[in-house]
């Protein structure tokens, strides 16, 4: 991925090149960042800096917490009533669970994809606009519409049939779908927790040529628990252990190649529990 | 090939017949059981059309079936009550000494009326209900709240009615009417409503809420991580999610408003307008065949045989808003993966 580098630098416009001109600069900061659920700790001390416009990739045995930070960057946890939040966790550096902070308003900055496509009950058409009108985007709709199915790799698949129900795609294009539907609103960040898992491998296959796509717009952050989807497609990668840990975070190639940690390359190698 | 040397391991008929027999008289039991619930249908309706056929004619359906089979000849039966008398007539006054008139116009949008306006008052209170119940209330209250709403909907029809008389009517309607000029009697087609309209109150809540809690959370997810606020993924993902259910439920509510006898007796009365003021006393179908069977009537006569009639229409309509209940549910029934 380190050619996609070049291209975003290139590619940038003058007003945007303060904020992508520095490439690793940072969009989402965590420092000391712990969560509980109830009394049982899913985060432990987590600290990392996540590059802007670049795929970060998060790996882990199951229930080491993936799911657990990435519903930390959108404030997703707010939903759970026995989660707890401490230390830090910003966004451009401001802390995003400061008293200031309106989730629905971070959540219009920050898009998700979830494990399971879940498209609403509602037109093709309908499912891709909810975040526009969600969000007061009312404007050229239709033209957002189809650029986000075009960003989403969809559009060509669905162009005639914009008004039947989101739910007669098949699961790959649901996910799509549902991709598409979390960049119309265009958001600076993409969390997406385990995209492929419910998909078949070569839906699964379409997903992640389009996830290298979306980095060069996007900040991408990709929970998988497919170590090798993590190598192909992420540039950086962070490896959570059980008990919430961050163990290692590095340049994918690094993590995959000569791991600090001999934790981290005993789950690389498989002799991991 | 000797068959005394064939071998048995234990797999043969033989060996279940017992656990064979028996299921089949389990079996057997459970169908008898089944059947009780179908025959029961058919037998009223049977009967039901049966006498319906001589409020028109001179004779019941199977004496007319019979007749003609003992002759062979097709006849047509003297026409007691015109069919389009009967649909037409705008005015429904059985017992009338010189001039019975027999128009169920006037108890058919007594009914509606009643119905209607208890839709206006159980579909969206119960609506908003649900949604509370489902997506705002805590657990703890939601708790406490589902078992009122089915103590609601456990407190028998009559209580219903009696609190139409003592208190809808006079405390709620009254006013009302004189708000309006109107002065308001004993019972009028609003009370009716209103009182039709709280009973079915819980059994919109209860389905809807039952319809909106299987809206799997991922929709609801998918919605807050657009930035949706609550009232918005409760209006606009788990409203339109569950929409099979709740159109169920305003179904059901609505049979059950045309069937409703008691507390539409106490709260609208028994004298058959055909009006559309709400604060005049109408006669539902139902509160006709109650009036009815507490007069004197002889067996047979036209007036008695007019129950039949009046009875096979009701049926006739709580048996098409099954149906359309079905066709709802298969119409707006959506598949999650
Ligand atoms: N809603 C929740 N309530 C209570 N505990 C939870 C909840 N979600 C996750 N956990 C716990 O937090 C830990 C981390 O879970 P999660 O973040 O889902 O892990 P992962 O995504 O890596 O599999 C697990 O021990 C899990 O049991
Ligand atoms: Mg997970």
């Amino acid at each position: 991925m380190a050619q996609t580098d070049s291209l975003i630098t290139t590619d940038v416009s003058v007003t945007d090149r303060e904020r992508t001109s520095r490439p690793d600069e940072t969009v989402v900061r965590a420092d000391g960042l712990e969560v509980h659920y109830g009394e049982e700790r899913a985060l432990t001390d987590v600290d990392i800096d996540i590059p802007e416009r670049k795929v970060t990739a998060i790996i882990g045995p199951s229930g080491c917490g993936k799911s657990t930070f990435l519903r930390c960057v959108n404030r997703m946890n707010d939903q759970i009533d026995t989660c707890r939040i401490d230390g830090d966790l910003s966004f451009h550096g401001k802390n995003v669970y400061d008293d200031d902070v309106d989730p629905v308003a971070l959540r219009r900055k920050i898009g998700m994809v979830f494990q399971k496509p879940n498209p609403f009950p509602k037109s093709i058409r309908d499912n891709v606009a909810y975040g526009l009108r969600v969000q007061g985007k009312t404007d050229d709709v239709d033209a957002r519409v189809r650029q986000a199915l075009e960003g989403a790799a969809l559009w060509e698949e669905v162009e005639g049939q914009l008004d039947s129900s989101g739910l007669d795609l098949s699961g790959g294009q649901q996910q799509r779908l549902c991709i598409a539907r979390a960049i119309a609103p265009d958001p600076e960040v993409l969390l997406m927790d385990e995209p492929t898992s419910a998909l078949d491998p070569v839906a699964a296959a379409k997903i992640e040529d389009l996830i290298a796509d979306l980095a060069r717009e996007y900040t991408v952050i990709i929970v998988t628990h497919n170590m090798q989807q993590a190598a192909r497609i992420s540039d950086k990668t962070a490896v959570f252990l059980t008990g919430g840990e961050l163990v290692e975070f590095d340049d994918t190639a690094t993590i995959f190649e000569d791991p600090d940690d001999q934790r981290v390359e005993d789950y690389i190698t498989g002799r991991f529990g | 090939m000797s068959t005394d040397t064939s071998p048995d391991p234990g797999i043969t008929a033989e060996v279940a017949d017992a656990d064979r027999r028996r299921n089949r008289r389990v079996r057997r039991l459970l169908f008898g059981c089944t059947s009780i619930t179908v025959l029961t249908t058919i037998a009223i309706f049977a009967v039901l059309f049966d006498n319906a056929f001589q409020f028109f004619t001179d004779e019941r359906f199977h004496q007319w079936l019979i007749g003609m089979a003992a002759d062979l000849t097709l006849y047509f039966p003297e026409q007691r009550v015109g069919l389009l008398e009967f649909f037409t007539d705008t005015e429904w006054r059985p017992s009338h000494a010189d001039d019975p008139r027999f128009g169920i116009i006037p108890l058919a949008a007594g009914t509606l009326l009643v119905t209607i306006g208890a839709a206006f008052v159980s579909i969206p209170i119960g609506t908003a209900t649900a949604l509370y119940l489902s997506e705002y209330a805590t657990p703890g209250t939601r708790k406490y709240l589902k078992p009122t709403l089915e103590v609601l909907a456990g407190i028998p029809t009559i209580v219903y009615g009696f609190f139409a008389l003592t208190f809808i009517t006079p405390v709620i309607v009254g006013p009302l009417g004189a708000l309006f000029g109107i002065s308001v009697g004993r019972f009028s087609a609003l009370s009716g409503s209103i009182v039709v309209g709280i009973m079915t109150i819980p059994m919109v809540a209860s389905i809807s809420e039952d319809a909106m809690s299987s809206v799997p959370d991922e929709l609801r997810n998918g919605a807050y991580a657009l930035g949706a606020s609550k009232y918005r993924v409760s209006l606009s993902v788990v409203l339109p999610a569950s929409i099979s259910g709740v159109m169920a439920s305003y179904i059901l509510a609505v049979s059950r408003a045309i069937g409703e006898t008691m507390a539409v007796l106490l709260a609208a009365g028994y004298s058959a307008n055909l009006t559309g003021n709400p604060f005049d006393e109408i006669m539902t179908m139902t509160a006709y065949m109650v009036d009815a069977t507490r007069s004197t009537m002889t067996v047979g006569s036209v007036e008695f045989q007019s129950l039949f009639a009046v009875g096979l229409a009701l049926f006739c309509m709580t048996l098409t808003a099954n149906l359309v209940n079905d066709y709802v549910k298969r119409r707006y029934r959506e598949v999650y993966r």
